[in-house]
């Protein structure tokens, strides 16, 4: 985890020859607000550069498992984590693990589009020269790679012109795909990405989705969203979560999507897959 | 056996039917008439106010002026050439005849009369032998409808006094220091108070202020030390102004005197040998605003959406980073809001001034923050405070003098307020 990459030697690569091929492994992991226990004992192993979905019903714990991933829990004041989550086999909650670093490698995509109130060029690059981007060795310079990443977001097109404009002036579905150029600018292992699509209107939610399938191709994604056949059509894993007696969000079942939906070994799951309840 | 007693209505009730609406909306227009009637009072009510304050003002700052001469400079003509247009040789001789000698040794003792320009020398000539006097002023009303009566009446009564109309506001009136005389004396010793004081009050009050709203909202840690601070940052900015002047008192002008009068620094000014400087008085009237600066500093920052911070957090950048990017951009139209507040405030406070010990009678520029100085709220009180009528003329042109000032300094901070609003951060 604190160790940086050798020059030459991509994190991919270093990932590539860890013991685990488990992006994201949690043990026993329960997370707390104040003495309400949010997230009862879980345990999850995701796959390397697939797509994962969670899925549940409304406060089941969802976005905070999601944010435990990257340490975003941290930022509320209240909250408190206990148990393992280990990142390729790293224990991100280790004392001597920054959780600024975490962060770096684990990028975030958010429910609402909330780009910077910068231009469009400084939203994808602020990110990347905060981290200490590097310009020549023989890479991209600073504009190859924020039309690289504005490519991959499939943004490139519509804001080639206009890269100097406010973030903010852009559409919801823009602004969120803005959002996941300044996620993939600073070249995190994995994308978290919490219910990207839930603020946007149908055809922008499926560019989202289209993105998101052309990503898993490099980057290990992790979605989590409300929308059942949102999670049958991007994602290759599935693990659906619900509240057990104490309001405390458990880990009902997790497999391969097609078996998830097809044929869930838990009649919970069945039932709110079949919009029983949820 | 008795019935049990039941209410006519209980008994014909039928919870199965709708209920009934009583048709209420002319009732509940009516109220909302009232009220939009009480709230448009009240605001007419602030106007008439501000409008009598305005004319009271205005009424003291223009009118007639009956201004006697001791010596009529009709007399000191020679040769058959008006007093205006003598050249300077003539103004000297007329001057050095007409002044005592020890005037005269005063004034010599700056230099020889010839070292001045002849305007100079045409104004000393003025001042010193014609020495025009105020003999009596009438409000802007009585010049613009009694104008005859007026006139009648200064005819009348002093033959030899002109009689103008006179604003009492002029450029004069900023461009020359306090005098005795109220025709010659002006504000500039005060205005140039007021700015230094300011200036040295919002370049400790700001990044102090702001410092600790980042600090108590970004960084601490919410517990019963933090809960404290702020009840306390709270109560403060309540206290009596006075009390902020003993503070400044005990702590700037007492204890600090070695800083304060520029000792420490190898600054000697030999009119002042203690510590009731420009300095003091700023970081006095620094620390009177500081809670305001801080409380509305925090407002704008608490304000400043969590998304914003996520999306900072979420890309690797750290604590600082998120402030300095994000956050401060973000709550800087709210920060200077807060600071056009405490401007006003410091530019107008008298009570605290008073106790660190500013001067009320000065006619020297301040030279810089270990000098002596005055402020126009205390130029303005000392004049008012006077028994002759035209000084109250002359403290309403020094009122008019400092709503400008706080206008403009206000329009100042308005400028940049909007100016952060528009860029919506550092675009």
């Amino acid at each position: 985890m604190i160790q940086i990459a050798t020059q030459g030697l991509s994190r991919h690569d270093l990932a590539r020859q860890d013991l685990t091929s488990f992006a994201v492994e949690t043990r026993d992991l329960n997370i707390y607000y104040g003495s309400f226990r949010a997230v009862k004992n879980i345990n999850l192993n995701i796959e390397l550069q697939k797509v994962t979905a969670i899925i549940g019903p409304s406060g089941c714990g969802k976005s905070t498992v999601l944010r435990a991933f990257n340490r975003m829990n941290e930022l509320v004041p209240t909250a408190r984590t206990e148990g393992t989550v280990r990142f390729m086999s790293q224990d991100i909650y280790a004392p001597d693990v920054d959780p600024v670093e975490v962060r770096r490698r684990i990028g975030m995509v958010f429910q609402k589009p909330n780009p910077f109130s910068k231009s469009i060029y400084e939203n994808v690059a602020w990110g990347a020269g905060l981290n200490g981007f590097k310009e020549g060795l023989g890479r991209p310079t600073m504009d190859e790679w924020v039309e690289k990443c504005l490519h991959k977001a499939a943004l490139w097109d519509e804001v080639k012109d206009k890269l100097n404009q406010s973030g903010l002036s852009l559409s919801g579905g823009q602004q969120q795909r803005l959002c996941i150029a300044r996620a993939i600018a600073i070249r995190p292992e994995i994308i978290l990405m919490d219910e990207p699509a839930s603020a946007l209107d149908p055809i922008a939610t499926l560019k989202i989705e289209e993105l998101m399938r052309g990503l898993a191709k490099e980057y290990t994604i992790i979605v989590v969203t409300h929308n059942m056949q949102q999670a049958a059509r991007v994602s290759d894993y599935t693990a659906f979560f619900t509240m057990d007696n104490d309001r405390a969000g458990i880990l009902v079942e997790y497999g391969p999507t097609n078996q998830i939906f097809t044929n869930p070994k838990d009649p919970r799951t069945e039932s709110y897959i079949t919009g029983r309840f949820g | 056996m008795k019935q049990p007693v039941i209410a006519p209505s209980e008994t014909s009730r039928d919870t199965d039917l709708p209920p009934v609406f009583e048709a209420n909306l002319p009732s509940r227009h009516l109220q909302s008439r009232l009220w939009r009637a009480v709230f448009r009072g009240s605001t007419l009510v602030g106007i008439v106010f501000l409008s009598l304050l305005l004319y009271n003002i205005a009424n003291q700052s223009f009118g007639y002026v009956a201004i006697g001469n001791q010596i009529n400079p009709a007399s000191l003509a020679a040769n058959g050439v008006n007093l205006q247009e003598l050249d300077q040789q003539t103004l000297i001789e007329i001057l050095t005849a007409n002044i005592s000698s020890g005037l005269l040794r005063q004034l010599e003792r700056e230099g020889p009369l010839t070292k001045y320009s002849r305007d100079e020398v045409y104004n000393l000539v003025v001042e010193k032998v014609v020495r025009p006097e105020v003999v009596q002023t009438w409000t802007l009303i009585d010049s613009l409808f009694h104008a005859a009566e007026i006139r009648a009446q200064a005819a009348q009564e002093d033959p030899q006094a002109e009689l103008h109309f006179r604003s009492w506001v002029t450029p004069r009136l900023l461009s020359v220091p306090q005098s005795s005389n109220p025709l010659m004396a002006g504000v500039r010793t005060a205005l140039l108070g007021s700015l230094w004081t300011t200036a040295i009050t919002v370049l400790v009050a700001f990044p102090v202020g702001v410092g600790a709203a980042i600090y108590l909202e970004e960084y601490s840690v919410q517990n019963w030390l933090t809960r404290l601070i702020q009840t306390n940052i709270n109560n403060l900015a309540g206290v009596p102004s006075i009390i902020y002047g003993m503070l400044g008192l005990a702590i700037f002008v007492r204890s600090l005197e070695p800083i304060t009068s520029g000792a420490a620094f190898g600054f000697s000014d030999p009119t002042t040998s203690n510590g009731r400087t420009i300095l003091s008085a700023g970081l006095t009237l620094g620390l009177l605003v500081l809670p305001l600066i801080i409380i509305n500093a925090q407002q704008a920052i608490r304000a400043v959406p969590a998304s914003l911070r996520h999306a900072s957090y979420g890309v690797g950048a750290t604590k600082w980073e998120t402030v300095w990017h994000h956050v401060l951009p973000c709550a800087m139209p709210g920060v200077l809001t807060g600071t056009i507040l405490a401007i006003s405030r410091a530019i107008g406070e008298t009570a605290p001034l008073v106790v660190v010990g500013v001067a009320t009678y000065i006619t020297f520029d301040p030279s810089g923050p270990f000098s002596k100085f005055t402020t126009l709220p205390i130029q303005i009180y000392q004049w008012t405070s006077r028994p002759q009528a035209e000084f109250r003329n002359l403290a309403a042109a020094a009122i008019l003098t400092l709503l400008g000032l706080l206008l403009g300094l206000n329009a100042l901070a308005i400028v940049l307020r909007n100016h952060f609003r528009r860029a919506g951060g550092n675009l």
